[in-house]
């Protein structure tokens, strides 16, 4: 950023906000089709092996996912109580909050840790890797190449997502944020709903039916 | 609208502080530039670039058909050869040339911003399409890959030559795709000049805007499939193999989910140069601008529905096919609609038969047939006899290639004296364009010949019946080459000592001409005020917008 | 008329009604886009006399355009591309239900022939034969990549996808011989996976088949292949020649010493062979049904791995009588020392 926040090509900081959100909303929409083309082969493929899928599903630990969708539930949660801070101004608040968001976004990648950890023992892995003795029925490798994709786009998705929450709250810590100006801060926030959002629909499709 | 104060003398012809010199010139202030009018510049250099490597594989694969045997290489080069050559020609070329050279150069101008919304994201669109670039072509050098720039699994997954790289290059060139659609939406929606209502937008704008749509919704869908399918080839996940339970159809439903709407994403760039071209050249309002405007939209709309045509002889239910085939006739009627429209704007006007106007022509010509092939493949029965034949080749580079250059060459010429300040040799114009229109009729027409008589496309050898007319094509595409050297040779020529051209070489009352050649780097000296569409040429005599007068206009 | 416009097209010859239904579609689609173009382009160009410009200071009316004329614009060419359309789909879906009264023959494709087989009956590489004027219904697979199989003279396509049957059908009325084409882009060979559908009449047909199934004249097809030096003429060599021309295998090997998609067997047996590792082996019995069985095992210096394997498709006394066969193509100047590594070689100019 320079000096003044507003660019040159802009008439007024709030057209200038305006335009980074109208930007932010589209590239979420792309964000959100790329992970449509995923879902998308994901139901095509449960449609062809309704048995498979649905006893790999059973197959692995649904308290954990159940545990990971309350984290980022709450994450999401303190991002907007972030974001309302920076609104009244209150970086250090905001900071504090974002601080905690990513500490909870560790927490969830700390367990999809211990799960792909434990699917790597039981061999429970995508494809011509597939040597898991639980589930035989045809489908379960591709279940698991699914798995795979959808929940590590979405991990890089997470890792994305705290990268630019700390550096934001390191940002507003520092006092670089009004009430005025506080896009940046909107920004991230929006793009961790996002990362939320997608794993609202990632749970019960992976681990509930 | 306030009448000129600038004295009309004050007005340089050669606008001496411009986007190219100032604030500073050499390499460094170049690669590090946030205007979008240089940035588009180095689109078009690079994509010229590329334009001129997938020619040259066009070449080589037309000599190997020279002959009904093998010629020039073997068959695997061969395989890589077109493959390669429709890679490079779609990817790195057809894709960006209008959307991010031109219209990077224009869209602000045009709108009476100073730049794009997000100038910075500009720049780094250029950087991802130059690392995409880089990684493609680190692929072609070192194996290049066979299956075809469709990629059909399993083939792709399964061959041994260099498809990964390919692969991630066309993954990594869609972010460049999208960084620049995602900012022209958002510049046409936050940066429009005061008064310039939607309906006031010039046609150009409205086109870009739609192809911007299809650039985010379709391409992320692209990099998906494509990264499936490189981790299918590396790594063996069983997504698309069929030994592991995937479908091949599958990918062929993805892939075309975004390349039927990529053709859009060439051709509506076109037909934003044209709109813009036959009101410059006929001196006359678009007729029908709302029918133009929309329709354009309606392509991009229908555009995504219309995949499944590509897979009539895929094993596709009846029902399917008959839903896709319908509604693929409509993306023919919008098409139809811009088709009558500019035909009726010539009437009553000023035309002023000029190169540009020739591509106009031509980019007619190869809509009108290209675009009546393709409803013709729509018909379902006639689609199961041309599917996967030259027909579906010639066809394709009718409405898609064919078009697509006409267009870009109608905007070289066109926006040359606005680019670089200076003309072009007319004569020479004139010269080049028929030499590439025709040369292009001679080589794709043989090719719906080839195709009705049942030459599948991508075929190395062929029985001897095939032969002459593709010695014809052969011939053509030389001609087609010929032409498109001169051209570049003459415009390299008039970079340096063309005459200098002034604001408004046409006499348009499009409003980029309302600024001076080569335009200064803030574009607008002081923000215009629109009160009328572009190109409203019953105005005339009157002042434009920003205050800058072109030039005199002698009374009538 | 039908003649004429056959011709001017560059269609070829129409083997069944499909094919001729098709075509006048196929003719009125084109007559009516060249009235349709000729009607723009006239306008156009008359447009361009009359309106040329005169001056540099023409002033133009603006004219905008009322809206009957979108009307028109949207409703003559959406009239005539529905009238196609409502004869094209028709004709679709007949293509896509075969009569139940049809003749099942089951098509595979693998890198690079076609395999086609009768129910109960004879099966047969690269040549169909069908009776005339009787409906056939093709079931249609891969064993490899997407293959896609193509006749033009009949106006038929469908694509042979691996791990599924895809099905189509024609009713070919005029004996003769029609090539085959793989439509869809399978690798090196694709331009010479070329086939045959041989329209025999009925009587012929019905007499050919019975003498299939009999087993009397099982080689038909196997066409002894042109130019093999031709040494012992054991029956276990005929029978090892019977089979490489029946699974194909000629296809990629020449026998007589040119390279081609693979190794030429001409000379083979007992070649020092180097390997694409850097390993060298003698071409013994061993190495020879190995490479039949686990073909990318061992690849040959300058060639690719393409050769589908035959475990399980050759019971072992075949594969013993092609190996046999590869045996027998000996020159008098063979078995002297390892062979220069072999140059790989365009495809040639498939046959006619």
């Amino acid at each position: 950023m320079q000096a003044s926040p507003l660019a040159h090509h802009f008439e007024s900081l709030e057209k200038q906000a305006h335009a980074a959100r109208l930007g932010m909303w589209l590239f979420l929409a792309t964000e959100v089709l790329l992970f449509t083309a995923l879902f998308a082969a994901y139901g095509v493929y449960r449609f062809l092996y309704p048995e498979g899928f649905a006893q790999s599903s059973r197959s692995i630990e649904t308290w954990i996912g159940f545990v990971n969708t309350l984290v980022l539930v709450t994450s999401s949660f303190t991002v907007a109580m972030g974001l309302d801070a920076a609104v009244k101004g209150n970086g250090r608040r905001t900071a504090l909050l974002f601080a905690a968001s990513v500490g909870l976004a560790l927490v969830f990648l700390g367990f999809k840790a211990i799960e792909y950890a434990h699917h790597f023992q039981e061999g429970q892995l995508p494809g011509r890797y597939y040597t898991f003795e639980g589930v035989q029925a045809p489908g379960a490798s591709l279940y698991f190449s699914l798995y795979f994709l959808i929940t590590g786009l979405h991990a890089i998705h997470v890792i994305i997502g705290m990268s630019a929450l700390a550096i934001v709250g390191a940002l507003a810590w520092r006092g670089r944020f009004t009430g005025e100006y506080h896009i940046p801060v909107e920004l991230a926030g929006l793009y961790w709903h996002l990362v939320d959002l997608v794993w609202i629909f990632v749970f019960p499709l992976i681990y509930l039916i | 609208m306030s009448p000129s104060s600038a004295p009309v003398s004050e007005v340089p012809a050669y606008n001496p502080r411009n986007y190219l010199n100032s604030p500073a010139t050499g390499l460094r202030s170049w690669l590090t530039t946030r205007d979008h009018k240089r940035i588009g510049v180095m689109f078009l250099v690079a994509t010229t670039f590329f334009f001129a490597v997938g020619g040259l594989f066009a070449m080589l694969i037309r000599i190997e058909l020279l002959t009904p045997g093998p010629t020039i290489v073997d068959a695997m080069t061969y395989n890589r050869l077109f493959t390669l050559h429709g890679v490079v020609m779609i990817f790195l070329f057809m894709i960006p040339a209008i959307p991010s050279g031109f219209g990077n150069f224009l869209l602000p101008i045009m709108l009476g911003a100073r730049d794009v919304a997000f100038p910075r994201l500009n720049l780094l669109s250029f950087y991802v399409y130059l690392l995409g670039a880089t990684i493609a072509l680190w692929g072609m050098i070192h194996g290049g890959a066979d299956t075809g720039w469709t990629f059909y699994t399993p083939y792709s997954t399964q061959t041994v030559t260099k498809v990964v790289p390919i692969l991630l290059g066309a993954f990594i060139l869609g972010f460049s795709s999208i960084l620049t659609g995602l900012n022209f939406i958002v510049t046409t929606h936050t940066l429009r000049a005061p008064g310039m209502t939607w309906t006031r937008m010039p046609l150009f704008i409205w086109s870009i805007y739609a192809t911007s749509v299809i650039q985010i919704l379709a391409t992320p869908v692209l990099g998906m499939t494509l990264l499936l399918v490189a981790i299918e080839n590396a790594f063996g996940w069983g997504i698309f193999d069929p030994a592991r339970g995937g479908d091949p159809v599958l990918f062929q439903h993805f892939f075309w989910f975004y390349s039927h709407p990529a053709v859009y994403i060439m051709v509506l760039p076109a037909m934003a140069v044209i709109s813009e071209v036959v009101c410059t050249f006929s001196h006359k309002n678009i007729f029908g601008y709302n029918a133009v405007a929309y329709s354009s939209l309606g392509i991009a709309f229908v555009g995504f529905f219309t995949w499944g045509h590509h897979l009539f002889t895929s094993g596709q239910s009846a029902f399917d096919a008959g839903i896709f085939g319908v509604l693929s006739m409509f993306v023919g009627i919008f098409t139809a609609i811009k088709v009558f429209n500019w035909t009726a704007t010539l009437y009553k006007g000023s035309i002023s038969f000029k190169t540009p106007f020739a591509y106009f022509v031509g980019f007619l010509f190869f809509l009108v047939f290209g675009g009546m092939t393709g409803i013709a493949l729509a018909t379902v029965s006639l689609d199961v006899h041309w599917q996967d034949t030259y027909f579906v080749v010639a066809h394709f580079h009718f409405i898609m290639v064919g078009a697509t250059i006409m267009a870009f060459l109608a905007a070289l010429h066109y926006w040359f004296p606005k680019i670089t300040g200076r003309t072009y040799p007319e004569g020479w114009g004139l010269v080049g364009a028929t030499l590439v229109i025709l040369g292009f009729n001679f080589t794709f027409i043989p090719q719906f010949l080839l195709g009705n008589e049942g030459m599948p496309r991508r075929y190395y050898a062929y029985p001897e019946r095939f032969w002459p007319l593709n010695v014809a094509s052969t011939a053509g595409a030389s001609v087609l080459a010929f032409g498109l050297v001169l051209i570049l040779v003459y415009l390299l020529v008039s970079l340096r000592s063309g005459p200098v051209a002034g604001p408004n070489p046409w006499h348009s009352r499009g409003f980029e001409w309302f600024v001076p050649s080569p335009p200064p780097p803030e574009n607008w000296e002081v923000t215009p005020v629109i009160t009328h569409p572009p190109h409203d040429y019953h105005h005339a005599g009157e002042a434009p917008p920003g205050g800058v007068e072109p030039e005199p206009r002698h009374a009538s | 008329m039908n003649e004429l416009m056959r011709r001017v097209l560059f269609l070829p010859e129409q083997a069944s009604e499909y094919a001729r239904g098709v075509d006048r579609l196929h003719f009125f689609v084109i007559l009516t886009t060249m009235v349709a173009a000729t009607g723009v382009f006239g306008t156009a160009l008359y447009f361009f006399v009359r309106y040329r410009r005169r001056s540099d200071t023409d002033v133009t009316p603006h004219v905008t355009p009322r809206p009957i004329h979108e009307i028109l614009f949207i409703g003559g060419p959406l009239t005539l591309f529905l009238v196609w359309f409502a004869i094209g789909f028709p004709q679709y879906v007949s293509l896509q239900t075969p009569p139940k009264d049809a003749m099942d023959v089951y098509v595979q494709g693998k890198k690079w022939m076609w395999k086609f087989a009768y129910p109960g009956g004879p099966s047969a590489v690269d040549t169909l034969r069908v009776p005339a004027g009787r409906p056939v219904r093709l079931l249609i697979t891969s064993r490899d990549v997407i293959h896609s199989f193509f006749v033009p003279a009949l106006r038929v396509k469908q694509d042979a996808l691996p791990g599924r049957y895809t099905e189509t059908w024609f009713d070919a009325d005029r004996p003769g011989r029609y090539q085959i084409f793989c439509a869809e882009f399978c690798g090196i060979g694709h331009s010479s996976m070329l086939g045959e559908v041989v329209v025999m009449p009925a009587e012929e047909f019905d007499a050919w088949i019975a003498d299939q199934r009999k087993g009397l004249t099982r080689a038909q097809d196997a066409a002894p292949a042109p130019g093999e030096p031709v040494r012992a003429a054991s029956s276990v060599v005929d029978e090892g020649r019977r089979i490489a021309a029946e699974q194909g295998c000629l296809k990629c090997h020449s026998i007589d010493g040119s390279p081609h998609i693979g190794p030429t067997w001409l000379n083979l047996y007992l070649r020092h062979e180097k390997l694409k590792d850097g390993r060298t082996v003698v071409a013994d019995e061993g190495y020879l049904t190995k490479s039949m069985m686990d073909p990318g095992a061992d690849i040959v210096a300058g060639y690719q791995n393409v050769m589908p394997t035959f475990q399980g498709k050759l019971a072992p006394p075949e594969a013993a009588a092609v190996v046999e066969y590869i045996k027998s193509l000996q020159t008098a100047a063979g078995v002297s020392g390892p062979s220069e590594p072999p140059i790989y070689e365009p495809v040639k100019r498939p046959r006619q």
